[in-house]
């Protein structure tokens, strides 16, 4: 047998060492970012340029009555699987003694019916729900393969081609907003109906909401009515001590809710 | 199935997404850091009475090391994409980290089993012929240098590899706990003590495991178990896990001082749906019990006879293996039983036998890891210098001391 120095091993080695690198820093990963360009100014999106908007939801809670239209067209627009929402909304009714009593059967998709109940309620209302769109998102820090992304107009995404479907952002978003889709086996979540608000659409939720709860603001337009209002008025996010700095906003928020 | 749901939970609540897989990941992870410290004691730390496993040890940390992704690949909804994770890593994702942090664990203690047993692969190629030949003089890298010059570098090499994995295990398993530690969303979870549980616990399913492997690997060979070797991985056995409980009560008791938002539902966790597995299992039977047979062992085992002292030593063992086991399902399973309303709790996870991500696929995992031991062995003996003390009749009944090795 033959013997190798340790010289030519060594050259050997480092010759297959290099040969890795090549492969990770030229291979597959960068044909995945090459398929999806991103920044430059230029948009994927056509004539449509993410650099001139910044989106925000403000939610009037103080409007909704809980029909659950919101919740019925997310899930006619974006073929929400059955048993998982990209939306919903939850009822509080919150007796004399200050105990809250919580419920949104089946996301509220079919409204709400009244409840039978001893104790004196003194107050009660609606919250809509849906993702937050955190500017500084923990989903989005803490997926592994970037699949998840907060684009340059403000919208969190989940791109499914690349999503592993590790889980990891769904037990990373305090506000249980994310699921795995069972049909695709990856994260999904509410897009702002970012097919629609690139072609100057509202939202399905917003649409369809028949009281002006849901509101869908652009911070980058001057003249936003909307963003007017988030910018002027007594505006709470939920869970504001995580610091995930959340893009929804709610007017008559209350303590009961996080 | 309808759950049995108490209180309110977000809509998107109701499921499980961390399966028994993820409680095995930290478990076998764990074995993998707890064996090799068994392993650094012998070699770096100069418990020479550890030298029957000094080899065995190491190689063991590699064979859980080798299954120690499959649990996680087998849970990917798309595990065809698991590869993403190496090629498009995101860089502020603490699991984008592991890709490295295994590689890196796992590159020492290929290099390090390489070193140990080099002599052994050596002299294997130079006494086969054929196929077996073949492989064994490219195990070998084709260097056939075995004079004691060359075997003295190899020694040092092992030190220094064994000095560098210790932080490296303990850093890859310590990451394990940050994966947990470091979501704030979740507040059973969100702890800095984490990583510091997670990585204690590691070594104290390591060290347990290690005694039983050691003691089964003795019955199968006809040797003798020698009572010191027992008795030196019981005391660690007993010193670590008093560590780890402590640290897992300190927990508790934090929480519940500070009586924060969290605690209410981590009480009503922690007494229903957790009231079997943490407090019966993880702080009862799983933690009093051996501390109190460890307590025998420690104190009185040079006084009462080998076979009594292997038996209490293995049963806090088996006890100590359940306990990690519990205290891994009570993190990854309980952390997903509340809702992150914190207004209520989902019904019970049951795997099921046959599931994808059940019981049968888990033991399976588990067992693969006796299956690349029993093949080690095969090729490249683990136990040789017992096996050489035995015929050379330096030990002979359970009760021998330690004869001083050649290893």
């Amino acid at each position: 047998m033959d013997n190798v120095s340790r010289r030519e091993f060594l050259g050997k080695a480092a010759l297959a060492a290099g040969g890795c690198a090549v492969f990770v820093l030229l291979g597959p990963g960068q044909a995945v970012r090459a398929a999806h360009p991103v920044g430059e100014g230029g948009s994927p999106l056509g004539d449509y340029d993410w650099e001139q908007h910044r989106y925000a939801y403000l939610i009037d809670a103080q409007k909704c009555i809980g029909c659950g239209m919101c919740v019925k067209a997310c899930k006619a627009e974006n073929k929400v699987p059955d048993g998982n929402f990209r939306t919903w909304i939850e009822r509080y009714e919150i007796s004399e003694d200050g105990e809250a009593e919580v419920d949104s059967p089946n996301g509220g998709l079919n409204g709400f019916e009244e409840n039978v109940t001893h104790v004196k309620i003194a107050k009660a209302f609606f919250v809509p729900k849906t993702c937050n769109h955190c500017a500084a998102a923990p989903c989005v820090q803490v997926c592994p393969v970037g699949a998840t992304y907060r684009t340059k107009d403000g919208v969190v995404l989940v791109d499914p081609k690349h999503c592993v479907g590790c889980g990891y952002c769904i037990q990373a978003c305090p506000y249980a907003v994310r699921f795995l889709n069972p049909e695709t086996r990856t994260a999904d979540k509410c897009t702002l109906c970012y097919h629609r608000v690139t072609k100057g659409l509202k939202p399905a939720c917003v649409a369809a909401c028949p009281v002006g709860a849901r509101q869908l603001a652009d911070m980058k337009d001057q003249f936003d009515p909307v963003r007017k209002r988030i910018i002027t008025e007594r505006v709470a996010v939920l869970q504001p001590e995580l610091l995930t700095e959340p893009q929804c906003f709610y007017l008559a928020l209350d303590k009961e809710v996080r | 199935m309808i759950p049995e749901l108490q209180g309110f939970l977000f809509p998107n609540d109701i499921h499980i997404h961390w399966s028994l897989m993820i409680v095995l990941y930290p478990y076998v992870t764990g074995l993998v850091a707890g064996a090799f410290i068994v392993s650094s004691l012998y070699h770096v730390f100069g418990r020479k009475e550890l030298w029957p496993i000094g080899r065995f040890s190491l190689v063991a940390s590699f064979a859980f090391m080798s299954v120690a992704t499959l649990p996680l690949i087998n849970h990917l909804g798309h595990p065809e994409r698991a590869f993403n994770i190496m090629i498009t890593p995101s860089s502020s994702s603490a699991m984008a980290g592991f890709g490295l942090a295994y590689n890196w664990y796992l590159m020492i203690l290929i290099l390090e089993i390489w070193f140990v047993f080099r002599k052994d692969i050596v002299l294997t190629a130079r006494q086969s012929r054929g196929f077996k030949r073949f492989v064994f003089s490219w195990l070998a890298l084709r260097t056939y240098d075995i004079s004691d010059e060359a075997l003295r570098t190899d020694h040092k090499i092992v030190t220094v590899l064994t000095a560098i994995g210790i932080p490296s295990a303990c850093f890859l398993h310590g990451y394990v706990g940050f994966l947990f530690g470091a979501l704030k969303a979740n507040p059973w979870w969100s702890t800095p003590l984490m990583p510091v549980i997670f990585l204690f616990s590691a070594v104290v399913s390591g060290i347990a495991a290690m005694i039983l492997m050691y003691m089964a690997a003795m019955a199968l060979k006809g040797l003798p178990i020698l009572r010191q070797t027992v008795a030196t991985m019981a005391s660690w056995l007993w010193l670590f896990m008093i560590l780890t409980v402590t640290l897992e009560i300190l927990e508790i008791i934090t929480l519940s001082y500070e009586s924060s938002e969290a605690w209410v539902i981590i009480r009503q966790l922690l007494t229903t749906r957790l009231s079997f597995s943490f407090i019966s299992v993880q702080l009862i039977i799983g933690s009093l019990i051996p501390f109190i047979l460890l307590l025998i062992v420690v104190l009185l085992g040079s006084q009462m006879k080998a076979r009594v002292q292997n038996i209490l030593a293995a049963a806090a063992s088996s006890i100590l293996l359940i306990q990690v086991f519990s205290m891994r399902w009570n993190v990854v399973i309980g952390g997903q039983l509340f809702s992150k309303s914190l207004r209520g709790l989902r019904s019970m996870y049951d795997p099921g036998f046959f599931e994808k991500e059940g019981i049968l696929p888990a033991l399976l995992i588990l067992s693969l890891p006796f299956v690349i031991l029993v093949v080690f062995e095969r090729f490249l003996p683990m136990f040789r210098s017992v096996e050489e003390a035995y015929a050379r009749g330096e030990i002979a009944a359970e009760d021998a001391e330690p004869a001083e090795s050649a290893h």
